[in-house]
C-alpha cells in the first residue's frame, strides 16, 4: 500500500491524448478523481480526440465528432484541465513541473507523474522538407491544413498504417497519389511479402502509384511557382510531380522532458518503464508512446490503453502489471481489410505456417503455429479478416488448435471450413482487446445482468465500445449463452399471428398471398387487431403495391392511411402535397396558397421542405385534393409508413460551394421511391457538397455529393432517439448508388421488424454495417437481383393513391362525417391565432349543449 | 331507430352516425354490428367510429386513431384503462337495414 497516495495528493498528468485521457477514465471509476487532486495538461488547443479516426475529417465529420470527452465531463470528475499549456521542465526534487502558456512560466507541484506526451511524426533529413505544401499527419490542424491546401498531384512518405491512410484522405480530395515506402512492401510492420503484394496489387487498382524499396531523396520546387513544393525525387532516380507531400514515415517517443529531468531512456528512445509503468524515479510513471517497455515502445492505441489501466490500478493500490503489447491490428485501409496480430512473421523458433492464398478473389491467410502444431502464435489475414476476433483471442487465450489448422483458414464451404467457434475460447480469452474485456467477464454480465442484446453488454461492459472488431464474437456468446439458458427469443407479432413480421413477409410472397383474410386464413388465427392488421397491410403493400383503399385493404388501415391524411388532435386532417427535392415554382407556390385559403387551411413549412395544410375537414379532403391534382401536384405520402421527402440544398447548380447537382439527384430518388410502403417512415437528402447543408446524415439513407461522385450514408434519422447514419460506401457514380439503394430498401422492407425504423434495424443486423455491406455489395446471399426486381415491381406499380381514389366513386363515398347524414361535424370548432384557423381550445369553444355522456369526471 | 343500411357500412369497419346530436359510432365485426360513442375520452375528439376493429382474445374491439386506446364493442369499456367506458347502444339488424334502440343507452357514469 505504500505506492498509494494519501489522500488529496496532487497527480499531474502531462498529455491529453487518447492514453492520457484513458488514464483519467481509469482513475474517475476507481474514485481516485475524488480523492485526489488530478491535473491534467494538454498542449493541444481541445480535449483528447479520437486521432485513430483522424481521416474521417476527410469524410465530413467535424472536429467536434472525434471529441473523446467534454470539458464539462472532466469538470464532473473533479478534475483540473488545463489546455493550450505545455509543461516545459520537470523538477523531481522539488516535486514540480513548470508550465509554459502565453507569457509567464508557473511551476505545478506534484506527488505523482504520469508522461502521457505521444510522439511526434519522423520527418526523414531530405532536403526541401521545410517547403510549404509539405506536412504531417497527425493533429486536426495537420489534418485541417491539408485540406485547405489545394493539390492535384502528391507523395505519401511512408507506406505503413498511417501512410494509407493519407493516401486514402488524399486520394478522396481527388489528388493523384504516389505512396513511397522504404521496405520492400507496404506495410511492412503488419504483412509479410505475399501478403503485401496482395495489398499492393489492390491499392494500385485503386489508381495509387505504389514505390517500394526507395526514399526521397529531394523535395523541390515547382517550375511556376518557387515558393511551394512541386516536385519530389526519389533515391530510385525518378522524379515525381507532386503540389503536396505527406510525411508518415513514423513516429518518435517524446522524451525529451523525462530525459532532461534524468530519467532512463530506451534503447530506441521512450522513457524506460517496468511491468508497473513506473520510471526509475516511482513517483513518476509513463504510458503510451512515450513509454519504452522491454526495450519496445508501442504506436497503437491498445497497448497505450493497457498501460494506462496498470497505472490507475497502481495508484488505487491494485497488482496489475503490462505484459507487453504487440502489433496487432486489424483495420481497412483504402477499402483493403488487414489484419495481423500476434507472431505474425514466424519469429519464434521452429515455428511453424499454414497459408492460403487466392489471387482471385483478393485473399492471403496465414497461421503461425507452435512446433508442436497445437498452439496458435499469430497471423496475417488481408482480404477478409472476419475471423481476426476468434483467431487473435486464440493466441491470447492459448486455446488448442484443432488436428488440422488449415480448417480455420480455408473459405468455408458446405460440410467444412468453417472457423474456430468462439465456443472453443477459453474464460480468460480476451475479446475486446480495446478495453481489455475477457469472454469470462461477458458471460458474467450477460448471466448476472440477464442480458439479451449485444448493445446492453455493450454498455455493461464496454466491449465491442472501441474498434468493434469484437462485436460478431460478442454475439456469437451471447447467442451460446441465450440458447444455454433455454431463452426462446419470443418475436410473434401479436396473438393472432405467431410468426414475425419477417417470415410474415416471406410467407406473402412465397405464397402469392394477395389479402388479410387469405393471409390470416394460412398463418394466423382469431380475427386480427389493431398491430397485425397495419402490418400486414404494409407488407401488402410492400409486395404488390395495391390500392390500400380498396375494399379487402381497407379495414387493415390505420386512420391516416384510411383518409389518405394525418390526423390532428381535433379530428380534423393535415394534408401534404409533394414537393419533390424541395424544389417548387412559384406558380405552384400560388396554387397551394390558393387552395388553402378556400378551403381555410392553416399553412406550415415542414422540416422535410414541404408544405403542410392543416385544418382539413374529413369531408373537404377530397375536393382539396382534386384542386391540388388540378395544379399538378400529387400525393405526399406524409399519412404513410412510406418515403416521405427527399430533401436537398441547392447544390453545384446555385451554390459556390457546391460540387454536384444535389437537387435534380434528389428530385429523381424521391421520384424513384415515392410511395414505397416500408417498415417504418423513410426519409432521405442530398447533399451538394461536405458542408452538408441538407442534413443527409441524420437519414434513413442520405446522400453527400464529393468532388468524385457520391458518398452513401445509411442508417440515420432525427427525432425522440437521433442517430447518425453510417457512412456505407464512398464516391459512388449515380447509376451505383440508385442500384445500392434499391438493395438496401427492400432488404429493410424484407427483414426489418414492424415500425422498426433503419437505425434500430441496422443495429440488430448482427455485423451490423459490415454485414450489410457483404449482403448488398458482395451478394452474400446471394439475393441482390431478387431485391432489384422487387423494388423494379413496385416502382412500376406506382401511382398517385389519391388521383386513383378521385376516380372511384366506392372510395369517395367514405370522405364524409355521417353515414346517415351530410351535416358537418359540429364538435369541429377553430379560433384565429396570427391571421390563421387553429383548433379552438376547451374554455374557447362555445358552449356545448349539455349532454352528460360528454361529461367526464 | 332505423338508421343505415346495412350495405351502407363495410365489413370489419366502423362509421359514424348522427343521432340527434350525439354522434355514434356503428361497428360492423364479422357478422356483428355494434353501437358505441364516438367520442374518444382520452383526445377530446369525435374519432372511435375512424379506429381499426380487431378482437382480443375473441372478444370484438375498436382502437380509436387518437392514442389506440382499445374499447370492448359490447361494453365500452377500455381494455387499456377499465375505469373509462363508453356508451354502447343495443343494436339489431332487420331487412338489411340497421336499427340502434337509441335512448336505451348504457350510460357510463351509471357504470361506474
Amino acid at each position: 500500500m505504500s505506492a498509494t497516495p494519501r489522500a488529496a495528493s496532487t497527480l499531474v498528468v502531462v498529455g491529453h491524448g487518447m492514453v492520457g485521457h484513458r488514464l483519467v477514465e481509469e482513475l474517475a471509476t476507481r474514485g481516485l478523481t475524488r480523492s485526489h487532486r488530478v491535473v491534467v495538461i494538454g498542449e493541444e488547443p481541445r480535449v483528447a480526440y479520437d486521432r485513430v479516426h483522424l481521416t474521417e475529417l476527410f469524410g465530413g465529420k467535424v472536429a467536434e465528432d472525434l471529441a473523446m470527452t467534454t470539458r464539462a465531463e472532466l469538470e464532473g470528475w473533479g478534475v483540473e484541465l488545463r489546455l493550450a499549456e505545455r509543461v516545459v521542465a520537470i523538477d523531481r526534487e522539488q516535486g514540480t513541473v513548470t508550465l509554459a502558456a502565453t507569457g509567464a512560466a508557473q511551476t505545478l507541484a506534484w506527488d505523482r507523474l504520469v508522461l502521457a506526451t505521444g510522439s511526434t511524426p519522423f520527418v526523414p533529413p531530405v532536403p526541401g522538407k521545410e517547403l510549404p505544401g509539405c506536412f504531417v499527419y497527425r493533429t486536426i490542424e495537420d489534418i485541417d491544413a491539408i485540406r485547405a491546401w489545394p493539390a492535384r498531384t502528391g507523395v505519401v512518405v511512408g507506406g505503413g498504417l498511417l501512410g494509407l491512410e493519407a493516401a486514402n484522405a488524399l486520394r478522396g480530395m481527388g489528388v493523384e497519389v504516389h505512396v513511397v515506402e522504404l521496405a520492400p512492401r507496404l506495410l511492412a510492420m503488419q504483412v509479410d511479402d505475399t501478403g503485401g503484394a496482395l495489398l499492393r496489387a489492390k491499392v494500385e487498382s485503386l489508381g495509387v502509384t505504389v514505390h517500394t524499396g526507395t526514399t526521397v531523396a529531394r523535395i523541390e520546387p515547382g517550375e511556376g511557382d518557387p515558393s511551394r513544393v512541386g516536385r519530389v525525387a526519389l533515391s530510385s532516380g525518378e522524379t515525381v510531380n507532386a503540389d503536396i507531400v505527406v510525411f508518415s514515415a513514423g513516429i518518435r517517443p517524446r522524451d525529451e522532458l523525462a530525459r532532461a529531468a534524468g530519467l532512463e531512456l530506451g534503447p530506441r528512445g521512450g522513457v524506460a518503464v517496468d511491468d508497473r509503468c513506473a520510471t526509475r524515479d516511482p513517483r513518476v510513471f509513463a504510458i503510451g508512446e512515450c513509454a519504452s517497455h522491454r526495450g519496445a515502445t508501442h504506436g497503437l492505441v491498445a497497448p497505450g490503453y493497457q498501460m494506462a489501466r496498470v497505472v490507475a490500478a497502481t495508484l488505487a493500490g491494485e497488482d496489475a502489471r503490462f505484459e507487453g503489447g504487440d502489433g496487432s491490428a486489424k483495420l481497412k485501409l483504402l477499402g483493403v481489410e488487414v489484419g495481423s496480430f500476434g507472431d505474425a512473421f514466424a519469429a519464434t523458433p521452429r515455428a511453424r505456417v499454414v497459408s492460403f492464398q487466392d489471387t482471385i478473389s483478393g485473399v492471403y491467410k496465414k497461421l503461425v503455429l507452435s512446433p508442436d502444431g497445437k498452439r496458435l502464435l499469430g497471423g496475417v489475414l488481408v482480404g477478409d479478416t472476419s475471423s481476426y476476433g476468434s483467431l487473435s483471442s486464440a493466441v491470447t487465450a492459448e486455446t488448442p488448435m484443432p488436428k488440422a489448422p488449415e480448417e480455420l483458414i480455408l473459405p468455408a464451404r458446405a460440410g467444412g471450413g468453417g472457423g474456430l467457434g468462439v465456443d472453443a475460447l477459453s474464460a480468460a480469452a480476451t475479446l475486446c482487446s480495446c478495453h481489455n474485456v475477457t469472454k469470462g467477464t461477458v458471460i458474467d454480465a450477460i448471466r448476472g445482468k440477464r442480458l439479451s442484446v449485444v448493445s446492453e453488454i455493450k454498455a455493461c461492459t464496454r466491449a465491442g465500445t472501441g474498434c468493434g472488431s469484437c462485436v460478431t464474437l460478442l454475439a456469437d456468446v451471447l447467442k451460446i449463452e441465450l440458447k444455454k439458458a433455454g431463452v426462446a427469443v419470443a418475436n410473434h407479432l401479436c396473438e393472432h399471428f405467431p410468426c414475425s413480421r419477417q417470415e410474415l413477409y416471406h410467407l406473402v410472397r412465397l405464397h402469392g398471398l394477395r389479402s388479410f383474410a387469405e393471409v390470416l386464413e394460412r398463418h394466423g388465427q382469431g380475427g386480427g387487431c389493431e398491430i397485425c392488421k397495419p402490418a400486414v397491410a404494409s407488407i401488402l403493400a410492400s409486395a404488390w403495391n395495391e390500392h390500400v383503399l380498396d375494399k379487402k385493404h381497407l379495414p387493415l388501415q390505420d386512420t391516416n392511411d384510411r383518409y389518405l391524411a394525418n390526423i390532428q388532435r381535433d379530428g380534423t386532417y393535415s394534408v401534404v402535397p409533394r414537393v419533390p427535392g424541395g424544389e417548387i415554382t412559384p406558380d405552384r407556390l400560388i396554387a397551394i396558397g390558393r387552395v388553402a385559403k378556400e378551403y381555410g387551411l392553416y399553412c406550415k413549412i415542414t422540416g422535410g421542405q414541404r408544405i403542410d395544410l392543416l385544418g382539413a375537414r374529413l369531408e373537404d379532403l377530397p375536393a382539396i385534393w382534386a384542386a391540388l391534382i388540378a395544379e399538378g401536384f400529387e400525393s405526399g405520402h406524409a399519412y404513410g409508413k412510406a418515403l416521405r421527402t427527399v430533401k436537398s440544398c441547392v447544390g453545384s447548380t446555385w451554390c459556390r460551394y457546391g460540387v454536384q447537382d444535389s437537387v435534380s439527384f434528389a428530385i429523381r430518388l424521391e421520384q424513384r421511391y415515392r410511395g414505397l410502403r416500408s417498415p417504418h417512415k423513410l426519409k432521405s437528402a442530398v447533399s451538394g457538397c461536405a458542408r452538408e447543408c441538407a442534413e443527409a446524415q441524420s437519414k434513413d439513407f442520405g446522400v453527400i455529393a464529393t468532388e468524385r461522385g457520391y458518398n452513401l450514408y445509411l442508417g440515420g434519422n432525427g427525432g425522440m432517439k437521433p442517430a447518425h447514419a453510417q457512412l456505407f460506401l464512398t464516391d459512388l457514380d449515380e447509376a451505383s448508388l440508385v442500384r445500392m439503394l434499391d438493395r438496401y430498401l427492400m432488404f429493410y422492407i424484407r427483414t426489418a421488424d414492424r415500425l422498426q425504423r433503419t437505425s434500430t434495424w441496422l443495429a440488430s443486423l448482427e455485423g451490423g454495417i459490415e454485414y450489410l455491406r457483404s449482403v448488398l455489395v458482395d451478394d452474400s446471399l446471394g439475393i441482390c437481383a431478387e431485391l432489384e426486381a422487387e423494388m423494379a415491381a413496385n416502382i412500376e406499380a406506382y401511382r398517385c393513391e389519391w388521383t386513383e381514389t378521385l376516380r372511384d366513386p366506392g372510395k369517395l363515398r367514405r370522405f364524409r362525417p355521417f353515414a346517415n347524414s351530410d351535416a358537418r361535424d359540429p364538435s369541429i370548432v377553430f379560433v384565429t391565432e396570427r391571421g390563421q384557423p387553429r383548433p379552438a381550445r376547451a374554455d374557447e369553444r362555445p358552449m356545448a349543449k349539455a349532454d352528460p355522456e360528454e361529461v367526464t369526471s | 331507430m332505423d338508421v343505415v343500411a346495412l350495405e351502407d357500412l363495410d365489413p370489419d369497419t366502423g362509421a359514424c352516425v348522427l343521432l340527434g346530436a350525439t354522434q355514434v359510432a356503428l361497428v360492423r365485426a364479422g357478422d356483428a354490428v355494434y353501437a358505441i360513442d364516438n367520442h374518444d375520452p382520452f383526445s377530446g375528439a369525435y374519432v372511435v367510429s375512424r379506429g381499426i376493429v380487431g378482437d382480443a382474445g375473441g372478444v370484438h374491439k375498436i382502437s380509436s386513431p387518437m392514442y389506440k386506446h382499445a374499447f370492448d364493442l359490447r361494453t365500452g369499456v377500455c381494455l387499456d384503462d377499465p375505469s373509462v367506458r363508453l356508451s354502447t347502444w343495443p343494436v339489431r339488424v332487420r331487412g338489411g337495414r340497421v336499427e340502434v334502440l337509441f335512448g336505451a343507452a348504457v350510460a357510463p357514469r351509471a357504470a361506474a
